[in-house]
């Protein structure tokens, strides 16, 4: 039974982590756990465990700042900024249902750790583009911070960008600040039914290539799309391409309108509402049609050039099998197929290897995350350039060794 | 200023190392005659000169590479330059340093309108990038005040900003990968057309590095569609403060504009006389808000910042009724530096951040440190994101007023940290508030950025005495302070 060390404050995470430098034991940082199925299995000798470090401490919506401990729960920092009719723009995908958990279990802090977005992520950013600043304990056993909780600084180092996607081996956050923005007066969702993958996303990327500011762009083959909640889009029979557009009503009904017109000559043209519009993307983003039956399946989250989003995929399906289904307008691939030893990561990664792109096993387990490489593998020069940085925060590899590479 | 003391090894060297350069950058590609020189003494801030050891402008990345290796294995330091148009310092020469110019990377390599983003050089200047999209209704949406001049590499070393960023994002948000040099001459590639590449996020710490971490050699943006139309209005108030909060009641009312800006009187009236855009002299603050998109959202969100502004005590207001109308509310505002010249034989910029909600105190205070300078000050302020920008006037041939009016904007400076803000909202630290640093980091902070440096750079040849008051070895700042089996067992809670 691993121990577990649980810090109630920033100092004792601090005591905690020169603790583990000077015995040379490694720490598997966590919030609440909720993503440990995402990343390389960590063999640590103890667990930091970081679930008393949340709340939110600092929240004036007029600013557009929220300030939070790492570990306080996605449902609270929502809850608080519903209550303030504002958001996380860049709608971070809750991985609860994908990896068999509840929903809502994840942390801001984990959001961040793993760089988390949603559909919004084309038009508003992932969460890096929101984080402002920290504070933290590095590897080396030293309170440090970076960035701050104002909108615009280039005051040294952007470290908040290093921090955001580095799954807990660089430093352990004790606080962290993120922008937060107004949420939409108004979503509607076009719907173009029956197109095949390469007319869908020739669709959505006239509809990016719009001023309609799009806020969300994915296309379900007709397989994953009979399996949506969404009556709408599990009764068409056919696949189904969605644009999000939101604002003002006013210029909510004029968008919607407009890209009526440009989805014409793809095919049949509906509209979601309020209610069935959230539901639908949250689905997106969640990868919810890989879920409950299809939790067996493994995941792969493959990020490419939008328009190379249709081969890709027809590549993946012909040589490993699976279902596809596309979010950001066609540039984000999520990919489930039936378990294998090596999740097909040889594969996957020469398919994306002309077009340009990255693809990442989001669900396998331990022992096929333990043996194929989960991030997309980097060159040589960059691969070291990228140990050096580990080593700048954590040179002993105290946090989370091995989490995102073997050996780092 | 104290810079790092020139290696006179290096400068004994000076015609050597202009052989060699040579040999990699043929014709007049290597500068290295007094008189051409003093074209690069300076960047923005022009208050600090200082002649470079030689320049060399390098036309692709092969001798980028080369010139890197070279300077890497002979001990001698690099200053890259973008466009010269920086305003901390950043491109200041050192006497022993090569100045590598970009200025021959200036061609737009790729445009993919289906994927939503260009391939430019980093020598490709911000309103350049803008101009090879447009005549096809995109653009680029970061736009600094200096967007005419400023390189695109030049913007992802400051991480720039421009009036649009509250709702557009700043460089950081809209750059989508580089091709660069590491100063022993690696090439690297980090991003691309797709988003969000996985491992550390390389591309971001770059951006905003100033020159310290790498060489940019090939840009990938994100470009936008032109929104379908653009309005702004004018709004006039009796104070400051009340400017302010009818920019947080906007923002409460779940508005964000396309732009948002604020002026105070002295701004206002140096801008008015300067280029006549029409503003009202007789308001303490104006606020210039845009909003932008399908006409029928910018006429409905125009009434209701109408609304609002009224409800929060708006003396003037004023909606533009035409594109050429518009423009003219801009152009005051986008020309409030050299109006600020015109009225004084000179002046600082200052680039603090606060949380919005502090300015009316700090424009108090500010006040305050004017009277007791006694230099002027005008504010023009990116009021949507709390980027303010004092304008220190004064005259450099008066004995000790250049002094004066540094100390004036250190304070200033101090001031924005004091209540929760930055030393620098899109200028950079450069040479100009490298001294400030430590009012804003601990000395722990500091050194885990240079860390980082370290990582990249380990012998500090990239652009020495910027950002960091303070040069530390990369061996020293290595080195654990924690020995093996000396810390007992923290007292904390265990399972």
């Amino acid at each position: 039974m691993t121990e577990i060390l649980k810090p109630d404050n920033a100092d004792q995470v601090l005591d905690a982590v020169k603790w583990a430098v000077s015995e040379a034991t490694p720490l598997d940082v966590r919030g609440t756990g909720s993503k440990a199925g995402f990343g390389r299995p960590v063999q640590a000798g103890r667990v930091l465990d970081l679930s008393n470090l949340a709340g939110i401490t600092d929240y004036d919506p007029g600013e557009l700042v929220l300030t939070a401990g790492p570990a306080t729960p996605m449902a609270e920092i929502e809850q608080a900024l519903a209550e303030a009719n504002q958001e996380l723009a860049f709608e971070p995908m809750d991985m609860g249902a994908l990896y068999g958990n509840g929903a809502g279990t994840g942390t801001l802090g984990g959001v961040i750790a793993a760089n988390l977005s949603g559909p919004r992520r084309i038009k508003a950013g992932a969460a890096r583009d929101h984080f402002l600043g920290f504070q933290a304990v590095s590897g080396r056993g030293e309170v440090f911070k970076s960035g701050g909780k104002v909108m615009k600084n280039v005051t040294g180092f952007d470290l908040s960008k290093l921090m955001a996607g580095s799954f807990g081996t660089l430093a352990v956050m004790t606080q962290v600040s993120v922008k937060v923005l107004p949420r939409p007066e108004k979503t509607r969702t076009v719907l173009l039914m029956g197109a095949d993958d390469t007319h869908a996303v020739a669709a959505l990327c006239d509809a990016l290539g719009s001023s309609h500011e799009v806020a969300g762009a994915a296309h379900l083959p007709a397989s994953v799309a009979q399996r949506s909640g969404v009556g709408y889009v599990s009764g068409a029979g056919t696949a189904v391409t969605a644009v999000r557009v939101e604002g003002p009503g006013p210029s909510v009904e004029h968008r919607c309108h407009s890209l009526r017109d440009l989805f014409a000559p793809f095919g049949a043209v509906e509209e979601l509402h309020s209610h069935n519009s959230a539901a639908f993307w949250r689905e997106i983003r969640d990868a919810a049609p890989f879920t409950g039956d299809w939790q067996d399946h493994q995941v792969w989250r493959v990020s490419v050039p939008p328009t190379a989003g249709p081969t890709v995929g027809q590549h993946l399906r012909a040589r490993l099998g699976g279902e596809v289904y596309y979010d950001w307008g066609g540039g984000l691939i999520w990919f489930a197929l039936d378990a294998r030893s090596d999740a097909g990561a040889a594969d996957v990664r020469r398919v994306i290897k002309d077009c340009g792109g990255h693809a990442t096993l989001v669900r396998a387990s331990a022992d096929v995350r333990q043996a194929a490489p989960v991030f997309q593998p980097q060159p040589g020069p960059l691969a070291d350039l990228s140990k050096r940085v580990k080593e700048a925060f954590d040179p002993e590899g105290i946090l989370n060794p091995g989490r995102m590479t073997a050996g780092v | 200023m104290l810079m790092p003391k020139p290696d006179q090894g290096v400068i004994d060297r000076r015609a050597e190392i202009i052989a060699a350069m040579r040999a990699i950058v043929p014709g007049e590609g290597v500068i290295a005659d007094d008189a051409m020189l003093r074209a690069f003494e300076c960047d923005g801030l022009m208050a600090y000169r200082q002649l470079p050891l030689i320049v060399v402008l390098p036309e692709t990345t092969a001798q980028v590479s080369e010139i890197l290796a070279y300077c890497h294995d002979n001990g001698v330091k690099i200053v890259p330059r973008g466009a010269g148009t920086g305003l901390s310092g950043g491109a200041l020469p050192l006497a022993d340093a090569i100045t590598l110019g970009l200025s021959k990377f200036n061609q737009v390599l790729d445009i993919d309108y289906a994927n939503r983003c260009a391939v430019v050089q980093p020598g490709v200047t911000n309103l350049g990038v803008t101009k090879a999209v447009e005549g096809d209704g995109f653009y680029y949406a970061p736009d600094p005040s200096s967007q005419i001049a400023c390189s695109i590499g030049g913007n992802i070393a400051e991480n720039s900003g421009g009036v649009h960023c509250l709702k557009y994002g700043l460089t950081t948000n809209n750059v989508l990968g580089v091709e660069m040099v590491l100063m022993d001459g690696t090439v690297l590639r980090l991003g691309g057309k797709h988003l969000d590449p996985g491992g550390y996020d390389l591309l971001g710490v770059l951006t905003g590095s100033e020159g310290l971490l790498g060489v940019i050699t090939e840009v990938t943006v994100r470009i936008l569609k032109k929104p379908e139309t653009a309005r702004a209005v004018l709004l006039g108030f009796n104070s400051s403060e009340e400017g302010g909060d009818c920019v947080a009641a906007i923002i409460n009312a779940g508005i964000i504009p396309g732009g948002i800006e604020m002026m105070d009187k002295p701004a206002i009236h140096a801008t008015e006389e300067f280029v006549h855009a029409g503003y009202p002299m007789d308001v303490e603050a104006l606020l210039i808000v845009e909003l932008d998109g399908p006409k029928v959202e910018v006429d409905y969100l125009i009434e209701r910042v109408g609304e609002i502004a009224t409800g929060q005590g708006a003396i003037y207001s004023r909606i533009s009724e035409s594109e050429e109308e518009r423009a003219a509310f801009w152009s005051g505002r986008k020309n409030a530096f050299p109006a600020v010249g015109r009225i004084s034989p000179d002046y600082l910029c200052m680039d603090g951040t606060i949380p919005r909600k502090m300015l009316g105190l700090v424009l108090q205070r500010m006040t305050e440190m004017s009277d007791k300078y006694g230099l002027r000050v005008a504010n023009v302020f990116h009021a949507g994101d709390g980027n303010l920008h004092p304008l220190i006037m004064f005259d450099a041939n008066q004995p000790g007023e250049l002094d004066r009016a540094e100390e004036f904007g250190a304070d200033i400076l101090k001031l924005c940290v004091e209540v929760g803000g930055v030393l620098s909202g899109e200028h950079g630290i450069g040479v100009e508030k490298r001294d400030l640093m430590g009012e804003m980091f601990t000395e722990d902070d500091l050194k885990q950025q240079q860390r980082v440096k370290c990582a990249f750079d380990p012998d500090h040849h990239l652009n020495p005495g910027k950002v960091y008051p303070t040069l530390h070895r990369c061996a020293e700042l290595g080195r654990m302070h924690i020995s093996r089996g000396q810390v007992p067992f923290p007292d904390i809670p265990r399972f």
